[in-house]
């Protein structure tokens, strides 16, 4: 039994060890306190709404976020805007719909039910505006990106002068924590360039923080769900397993053998 | 196989039972007798039963509402994930379920080998084992295509053309698995029928698994046979079950970790991005449990040959019974064979570490050296142990004294317990 445990543990160990290696290579990214991970781990009310206005204000100007509807910014887990202010968010979007009685495509502003506007038509007018580059849609970017929140944390605040020695095309920049450290997207964030409702100071680490919280809820709408459930389940799991095991014990004592 | 003939005791049960013996069969399988001393290695089989049977429920689930087709099977993994209900947990559970099969069935075969389960009389298990173990890596490698995803899409793209090494026919055959001049929309619904068909192809070879098993019933961590049933046999039932479940609990519990609080770490982030054919991207790497295979592939310079390699270091798994020369099964009491059984389980663990890194500089030069020891330990070591090897004497019974001075049960396992 102990050996078992051991050599059972070294398998997990050795497993989350090499899944980790391979996931990226070592980047030292800049870290803050993220209250969505952990056991309990919870978005901040605050910072997701927040970062909905970074991203709608910013973002939203090239990225589009296809998977999303608006229904899901007043969602529990999420930002949890009231349902007036939801409404009042789709409402402030037009959108196709389509067609009436007499043939006719016509527009009218968007409702709960609607997914989220996207800025460009489709991906090569996407491209056509931003010199070839296209800006990814941002439903699950976090979780496409190999250091995930930490990465898209760190890209944001990584803009930098460009090194001398290195030379940049027309319309790439220097990002530290980009591949290879060229970027098209030009720095997205500048101090106050949104201005909080809440009084929040707008500073670009703030901002940072607020929209990949944003996008982390974006990615992955039940994560809180996900937590509270995982907490049961494991603590269920071990009580289950406790009495299976002293069970198991009063089971075997019949038989003059070491379980 | 147990001695006393079953008689169910109502009489509509007699009348069912002389018709269709599912009560014997039940009877059989609750009274099957178990070796008393199989420790928790032996518990992996009832877990991978789990693992097969999770796999297939979630999957049916899945595929209530999920859309074979190149445009839309992105955007309904995402539906599935946003707005079925509790269908993140559905998918959660089958992405990660994949991973902690494949997690069993590499410790269920790695007690295979350190006991000597495959030596007769229990080759057919074994080979059949073998065979659900391709098919396993053949469902997995469909499955991880579904979702269409960048490494989806390319994993699909570098595995099948794999077969393009084979002379004449080779491009023949790859345009016949696509079903086209490249990974698309009919490779994507062929993979989804085939991804469907497979479980259940395994959980007809697992009931003749387990059948060939109850003929000459359980290899024990000693090795020898045992007289059945008798004083070094316990029922199945309640011994094996409620071992079986205590263990599965716990193999649960690590299942769970993964599910609610790392879901996404045994995944590729870049199967986050939707399948493109225009970019490719930087390190295309299989699934952790494809690795060591993908090491051995990439370590023969020549396309040909290493698909070869590749396939044989899998198939040459079937011949281990008579590679094995060797009459004694447990490592237990082979010394040589325990150490070599050990490097062994190290080269794999290298291999499967190198398959994640890039084919290049030394990584590419330990692959090699990693690849010839698998082969050379398959070929060479274990024929010629068998002839070599002194070994240790082995007791006659599980809890029978021995006679003649033979190291008896208790100092076998401390002996064991001193070596690790």
């Amino acid at each position: 039994m102990k050996n078992f445990i051991k050599l059972f543990s070294i398998l997990v160990l050795f497993f989350f060890t090499i899944t980790q290696s391979n996931s990226a290579e070592k980047i030292d990214y800049l870290k803050t306190d993220w209250s969505f991970k952990g056991l309990f781990g919870k978005f901040d009310r605050g910072s997701l709404q927040r970062g909905y206005q970074v991203y709608t204000e910013v973002c939203a100007a090239c990225h589009s976020m296809k998977y999303l509807s608006y229904r899901n910014l007043g969602e529990k887990g999420g930002p949890e805007f009231s349902e007036a202010e939801t409404k009042a968010i789709a409402a402030s979007f037009e959108v196709t719909d389509g067609p009436n009685a007499d043939g006719e495509m016509f527009e009218r502003p968007a409702k709960l039910s609607d997914k989220f506007v996207m800025p460009y038509e489709n991906v090569k007018a996407a491209q056509a505006a931003n010199g070839g580059a296209y800006p990814p849609d941002m439903s699950v970017l976090v979780k496409a990106r190999g250091g995930g929140v930490d990465y898209i944390y760190s890209l944001l605040q990584g803009y930098e002068e460009v090194p001398s020695g290195m030379t940049l095309d027309e319309g790439v920049h220097y990002n530290k924590y980009m591949y290879g450290n060229k970027i098209r997207m030009s720095a997205p964030l500048s101090e106050d360039i949104v201005e909080y409702g809440d009084g929040t100071k707008a500073t670009v680490e703030q901002m940072s923080k607020d929209v990949t919280t944003f996008l982390m809820w974006a990615a992955e709408p039940h994560l809180e769900a996900r937590h509270q459930m995982g907490f049961k389940a494991i603590v269920y799991l071990i009580i289950l397993t406790t009495l299976v095991y002293f069970s198991m014990k009063k089971i075997w004592s019949r038989v003059e053998s070491e379980v | 196989m147990s001695d006393h003939e079953y008689v169910p005791s109502s009489k509509f049960g007699k009348w069912f039972n002389d018709r269709l013996p599912l009560l014997t069969l039940a009877s059989h399988l609750t009274d099957y007798p178990t070796p008393k001393n199989l420790n928790y290695w032996w518990t992996f089989g009832g877990i991978l039963t789990f693992c097969l049977i999770t796999q297939i429920v979630t999957g049916l689930t899945l595929a209530m509402h999920y859309i074979a087709h190149a445009d839309m099977a992105f955007e309904s993994v995402e539906h599935i994930m946003r707005d079925v209900n509790y269908g993140w947990l559905i998918r959660y559970i089958h992405a990660n379920g994949a991973s902690m099969f494949f997690l069993a069935v590499y410790i269920h075969i790695f007690r295979s080998l350190f006991y000597g389960s495959y030596k007769s009389p229990r080759e057919i298990i074994w080979i059949i084992g073998i065979i659900i173990y391709l098919l396993m890596m053949a469902a997995a490698f469909m499955g991880y295509v579904l979702p269409w995803g960048q490494m989806s899409f390319w994993g699909a793209t570098v595995i099948t053309n794999l077969f393009s090494a084979i002379p004449l026919v080779g491009e023949g055959i790859v345009t016949w698995l696509w079903g086209g001049y490249s990974v698309d929309n009919p490779t994507l619904t062929r993979f989804f029928t085939l991804h469907y068909l497979i479980p259940f192809l395994i959980l007809g070879l697992v009931v003749l698994h387990i059948w060939a098993l109850h003929v000459p019933g359980n290899n024990n961590p000693i090795g020898i046979d045992v007289k059945k049933p008798s004083k070094d046999t316990v029922p199945f039932h309640p011994y094996i079950v409620i071992k079986d479940g205590f263990a599965l609990l716990m193999f649960m519990i690590v299942f769970a970790f993964f599910v609610f609080y790392s879901p996404n770490i045994l995944g590729h982030a870049d199967n986050y991005i939707e399948a493109n054919p225009m970019v490719t991207p930087a390190h295309i790497v299989p699934e952790w449990y494809l690795l060591p295979f993908y090491a051995i592939l990439r370590s023969v310079p020549d396309k040909l040959l290493g698909v070869v390699a590749m396939l044989s270091a899998i198939l040459i798994l079937a011949a281990l019974p008579w590679l094995d020369t060797s009459k004694i099964r447990s490592a237990v009491f082979r010394p040589l064979y325990k150490q070599f059984y050990w490097i062994l389980v190290a080269d794999v663990l290298i291999l499967g570490y190198i398959g994640a890194m890039p084919a290049e500089g030394l990584y590419l030069l330990i692959a090699r050296v990693a690849t010839a020891y698998y082969f050379l330990h398959f070929l060479v070591i274990l024929p010629v142990l068998g002839f070599k090897e002194k070994t240790i004497p082995v007791p006659l019974s599980i809890t029978e004294p021995i006679l003649g001075g033979s190291p008896n049960l208790a100092m076998a396992k401390n002996k064991e317990s001193l070596d690790k």
